[in-house]
């Protein structure tokens, strides 16, 4: 298998937005076969590499080639006819059609427009009956669990002769049991002879199905090797862009302390699909940090905290008391802050400047009526932007003209305007330049110090170590470990997120 | 600092409407100069433009209100009906023997309260696409007012009725008096409270809205609620212009003028910031159009025609395909 | 549940409804058990069921289309004025309409997709322009003196010694090209994967551009021929022929299993809706005490159900299997 000729190749592959490099001179090469992990965290390039692949997007530089002959696809519909399908998380297929109607769309048999309806349910029981998919062809799409839909579109794929099936985070929303079944389907596409692509941040999937990976950070490849010869550490380690040598040597600077009561504390707090019962104390001046990959409940113990999603087991306790937390209004009540991961859907309000998004929090916490001044909404803003050094040309520019640093700052500083006793800022580094990010640190550690309770949430250790007085470590959805004080340190992360050796618990 | 004003006011929307209306004027004056003529009679005003104020101010009434519901990224197609059951209302009230003004009034105002809510109730608390629950009211609302009148135009005598419809105050009419003073406060609560504030921001991201802490759901069944009130404040003052209450006619097309006049203004349709100057010239452009073709001697029932090409023309314009367009051209040719 | 069963749930409980309203109407009043009755139903509603065909088909699609009332009474007045006035030949004044509705969708459907407007907001704007064009034309009703009018409004095939009239054998035809269309053919999965997803129907390769733009097409062109057959009815040209019709043939869709967000629906279950439609309107008929506005208010009523219904199916049946995030 390993002389095997490649399937696809591509080298020196780069692609350019506005000028940043998405991708910068990757190489990645899948053999007939076989199942490839790609491998890498937000921002990492696999999207983009993979919409290059599709013809969603076109390459600024280097070659792609499909079974020996150079592929520049157009469209996906042009990858498709090449050989090359993609199935990815949000089920591309239509809902409110019947199974066996998803799997000839576009393609039905019959003449002049005419479907033949038989044609059609047959070719359908033939397909699924090839995979040993077990799903009624009448059965309305969307009626069926999403693992099934995951695998009805995996059908239509292959059915194309499919040469190259890249499947894009597939199991983000399965159950084991519904991964096991999507894993036999994908060996046995293996031993026919289609080469997979697979992306995921389970690392346990990675050993449990892939053959070989390749790991993308920052737009680069940072390496690509057979899975039996990397060990979970080293993965890691490849995918956070350091060595375990390296982390051993980082410092510990911040000092733990510990007040009597914590100020927020969560019991067991669970929802079905996104996080299963974890606990989390974070206590006034106090700075938690939650760690674990992409995809492992981070954001969602989050959402659960703020009441944007409702738990549906445990409790939240704020001094002590029990609280009801029904929706984002009801947690900033309490004193509680939410900075999202998702600046542009979550955060910011595109169209509005920069004053209006920095003080409608703090406006909607005092209701309509009893609105700030223009001169107390200047004087804030004004504060702020001092404070934080944003940098912008006037107050009543629209924030989506700024830059992602400053836009992040502005979010920050609509939360710091309510004077929050617990602020949750979930990755609130990602995607901005280096200063700003430092800045965004320092500031932290100044809220800790004026005695604000934070939920630091990052998948950069580094940062999480530096920040976090007490760490608590998610994996595939569950609480795995926590560490605090001294023992917050970059290797005992990195072994709990990789899911090794755990000291505690 | 005359050159920035300049330019602030060359890039608020309100610059179109405004530019419509000079241009329609102009053209009024080319065929018949008398247009602009006001006259002062017994210490009031009359005159072309005096009409087209009092003739327009229903579509201000119902421009403003869905100027607020499309800020929320909304839409309300029910208030034609809206405006035919405030109308027959007031007339079932004062066909009972009620005599009191502010009882036909309030029971008027009452059911386009109760419309609006129902319709903010469907698209906030159930979540129905804003067209399909005010489809509902549309649909079944004239069908209401119908019952409501009989299927007869109820007339109305009421000393005071008649005054909302066809009175003068300060030598202006009543109802363009009201309608501007309606404008005025929007203007005030625009200024003076966060209202606006809220509303944009729930039609620009509804996510970061709620996530920011705002009442989304509470915020969008007010806007319909308003729209709804507004209707029917429209609706009294045809009523008591008419003096009667035609549920078959009343308020008929008003929902595309209403719309028209929003998106004229500069309000995008898929909500965020809103413009009530623009909307305000947006309802008397229309107004001012329909006038026009009036005295050009087009019947009142082809004056759709100019207003459907015109209102093509507008949305075209303002299609993100058409700017893309255009910008391509601004810069092929320098 | 069976899953062919499940997918057949909507039409199942309006087939019910209208079985139930209709058993319900005859015991109440006598005479309603008859087949004058049925007959009437089908003829009165004629240009109401050609225009619900079209409006299933751009509903399928997600779209929506406001201006078919004004467009069938454009039709209704240019036939008129083509024959009497002008002596155009009816059959070449009906090809002449026709065409022109086609031409007229085209340019609707074009807006919608090329420049991405809503289809409400198109539609409406067709609207004033068809019913201003329309009293352009006569702003008075024209009566027609051509005698192939009367013979079609009068002619009537014998079916089982009782004669049913054209314009319900039109409407029969008119619903079986929309039920082809819309179940038979690869079109009408199209429109229905448009409707469900477009972007999942983009990928799948179905040619968004000319789906839309035919469906808003042909959908004219029903209106077209509802038009026509308003005009062989009431054998008169009339500028304000089918005006709130639009509004009658949506809910007619919506009450017959169709979700007006696209993507899920039944021509079937339009017929069955028409029906339902016209039983209420014949029981209101049939009372004589109640006004026949109130028919109105039961189909808002009935119309708000469905609507309310559908939301329950789709929320629950994500929810079920909790894949709603």
């Amino acid at each position: 298998m390993e002389s095997a000729a490649p399937l696809l190749t591509v080298r020196g592959l780069t692609k350019r937005f506005a000028g940043v490099a998405a991708l910068d001179g990757v190489d990645f090469t899948v053999r007939p076969g076989e199942i490839h992990a790609l491998l890498g965290e937000n921002g990492a390039g696999k999207s983009t590499l993979i919409k290059t692949l599709t013809g969603v997007h076109t390459p600024d530089g280097g070659e792609i080639i499909l079974a020996g002959a150079a592929f520049r696809p157009r469209s996906p519909r042009d990858a498709e006819n090449a050989g090359l399908s993609t199935v990815y998380q949000e089920v591309n297929l239509i809902p409110s059609l019947s199974v066996a109607e998803n799997l000839s769309l576009g393609r039905q048999p019959g003449r002049f427009g005419f479907i033949r309806w038989r044609a059609v349910r047959a070719h359908a029981r033939t397909v699924l009956a090839r995979l040993d998919i077990a799903c009624d062809p009448e059965a309305e799409l969307g009626s069926l669990s999403l693992a099934t839909q995951q695998l009805v579109a995996i059908a239509r794929a292959v059915d194309l002769r499919a040469r190259l099936l890249i499947l894009d985070e597939p199991t983000a929303s399965l159950d084991e049991q519904e991964v096991a079944g999507l894993f036999r389907i994908m060996r046995q596409l293996r031993t026919n002879g289609i080469g997979i692509v697979f992306v995921t941040h389970f690392l346990e999937q990675v050993y449990a199905v892939c053959d070989r990976l390749t790991i993308l950070r920052n737009g680069r490849l940072v390496g690509e090797h057979a899975v039996r010869d990397l060990s979970r550490l080293d993965l890691v380690a490849a995918m956070l862009g350091r060595t375990p040598e390296e982390t051993a040597s980082t410092e510990k600077t911040t000092r733990p302390q510990r007040s009597e009561e914590p100020l927020v504390e969560a019991r067991g707090i669970a929802r079905r699909g996104a996080i299963r019962p974890v606990d989390v104390a974070i206590g006034a001046g106090e700075v938690v940090g939650l760690a674990g990959l992409l995809g492992s409940g981070r954001t969602e113990t989050a959402r659960l905290l703020f009441g944007i999603d409702r738990c549906e087991a445990g409790e939240i306790r704020v001094r002590g008391t029990p609280v009801r937390l029904d929706s984002p209004r009801a947690a900033i009540r309490l004193g509680f802050a939410f900075c999202s991961e998702d600046r542009k859907r979550e955060g910011i309000l595109p169209h509005l400047s920069v004053r209006e998004n920095l003080i409608v929090a703090l406006q909607a916490k005092r209701g309509a009526w009893k609105r700030l001044s223009r001169q107390e909404q200047e004087a804030l803003c004004e504060h702020y932007v001092r404070a934080l050094r944003i940098k912008l040309s006037n107050l009543d520019q629209p924030i989506a003209t700024l830059s992602g640093g400053n836009q992040q700052k502005v979010l920050l500083a609509r939360w710091l305007a309510t004077r929050p006793e617990l602020i949750i800022v979930d990755e609130p580094t990602r995607g901005i330049d280096i200063g700003a990010k430092a800045e965004i640190e320092q500031l932290i550690g100044s809220l800790r110090d004026q005695g604000v309770a934070v939920l630091f949430i990052s998948s950069e250790i580094e940062e999480v170590v530096r920040n976090a007085t007490e760490v608590v470590v998610l994996r595939e959805r569950r609480r795995v470990a926590s560490f605090s004080g001294p023992e917050v340190t970059a290797a005992n992360l990195m072994n709990a997120m990789a899911g090794g050796h755990v000291p505690h618990e | 600092m005359n050159d920035s004003l300049l330019r602030r006011v060359c890039r608020s929307p309100a610059v179109w409407p405004l530019a419509g209306i000079l241009l329609l004027l102009a053209a009024n004056l080319a065929l018949k100069p008398a247009f602009a003529r006001i006259t002062i009679l017994d210490g009031h005003l009359y005159g072309l433009p005096i009409d087209v104020l009092n003739h327009g101010a229903k579509i201000l009434f119902v421009a403003l209100g869905m100027t607020v519901v499309i800020a929320t990224g909304g839409i309300d197609l029910s208030v034609g009906s809206i405006v035919a059951i405030a109308g027959a209302t007031a007339a079932m009230i004062a066909s009972h023997g009620v005599t009191s003004l502010p009882l036909i009034v309030g029971g008027a105002l009452a059911s386009g309260l109760a419309a609006g809510a129902i319709n903010g109730l469907l698209v906030a608390r159930l979540g129905v696409q804003p067209i399909v629950a005010t489809l509902i009211l549309m649909v079944s609302g004239r069908g209401i007012a119908q019952v409501l009148t009989d299927g007869q135009v109820l007339v109305i005598r009421q000393p005071g009725f008649d005054f909302l419809g066809n009175g003068f105050l300060l030598g202006l009419p009543f109802p363009a008096v009201l309608a501007m003073a309606a404008y005025a406060v929007a203007w005030t609560i625009r200024r003076r409270s966060a209202a606006a504030l809220m509303i944009e921001a729930v039609g620009d991201n509804p996510a970061a809205a709620r996530f920011a802490g705002l009442a989304t759901d509470k915020i969008r069944v007010a806007a319909y609620v308003v729209s709804g009130l507004l209707a029917a404040v429209a609706g009294v003052m045809m009523a008591a212009n008419i003096g009667a209450a035609d549920s078959q006619r009343a308020g008929e097309n008003l929902e595309l003028d209403a719309i028209f006049a929003v998106v004229v203004g500069g309000t995008a349709l898929e909500g965020g910031r809103f413009f009530l100057a623009g909307s305000f010239l947006g309802a008397l452009l229309l107004q001012m159009l329909t006038t026009t073709l009036y005295n050009l001697g087009v019947p009142p029932a082809v004056a759709p025609v100019p207003k459907a090409l015109l209102i093509l023309a507008v949305c075209l314009a303002q299609s993100d395909r058409t700017r893309a367009w255009l910008s391509q051209l601004w810069r092929r040719s320098p | 549940m069976k899953p062919v069963l499940r997918r057949r749930l909507p039409l199942l409980a309006t087939s019910s409804l209208l079985v139930a309203l209709f058993v319900g109407t005859g015991l109440c009043y006598d005479g309603f058990f008859s087949v004058r009755v049925v007959v009437n139903l089908l003829s009165d509603n004629a240009t109401l069921g050609l225009l619900a065909a079209g409006m299933t088909l751009v509903i399928f699609s997600g779209g929506i289309d406001l201006s078919v009332g004004a467009l069938a009474g454009l039709v209704s007045i240019l036939v008129a004025t083509l024959v009497e006035a002008h002596h155009v030949a009816p059959v070449t004044a009906a090809a002449i309409a026709l065409v022109g509705c086609g031409l007229a969708g085209a340019g609707m459907g074009a807006l919608v997709h090329h420049f991405r407007q809503p289809p409400f907001l198109i539609t409406l704007a067709g609207l004033f322009l068809f019913r201003g064009c329309a009293y352009w034309l006569n702003t008075e009703s024209v009566g027609i003196t051509h005698p192939l009018f009367a013979r079609l409004a009068g002619d009537a095939f014998e079916i089982a010694g009782h004669g049913i009239p054209i314009v319900a054998l039109v409407l029969l035809a008119g619903l079986a090209i929309a039920w082809t269309l819309g179940h038979e053919c690869r079109f009408g999965r199209n429109l229905l994967a448009l409707g469900g997803n477009e972007t999942s129907a983009l990928l799948m390769g179905v040619p968004l551009g000319s789906t839309r733009i035919w469906v808003y097409a042909l959908n004219s062109m029903f209106a077209g021929a509802a038009g026509l057959v308003g005009t062989v009815y009431t054998g008169s040209g009339n500028p304000s022929f089918g005006i709130g019709l639009e509004l009658d043939a949506i809910a007619v869709v919506v009450i017959g299993g169709t979700m007006l967000t696209g993507g899920r629906g039944s021509v079937p279950g339009t017929f069955v809706g028409l029906l339902i439609f016209g039983t209420i309107q014949s029981a209101i008929l049939f009372d004589g005490r109640l006004s026949p506005w109130w028919a109105r208010i039961v189909v808002g009523g009935l119309l708000l159900a469905f609507i309310l219904l559908q939301r329950f199916l789709v929320t629950r049946f994500a929810g079920r299997d909790g894949n709603s995030a």
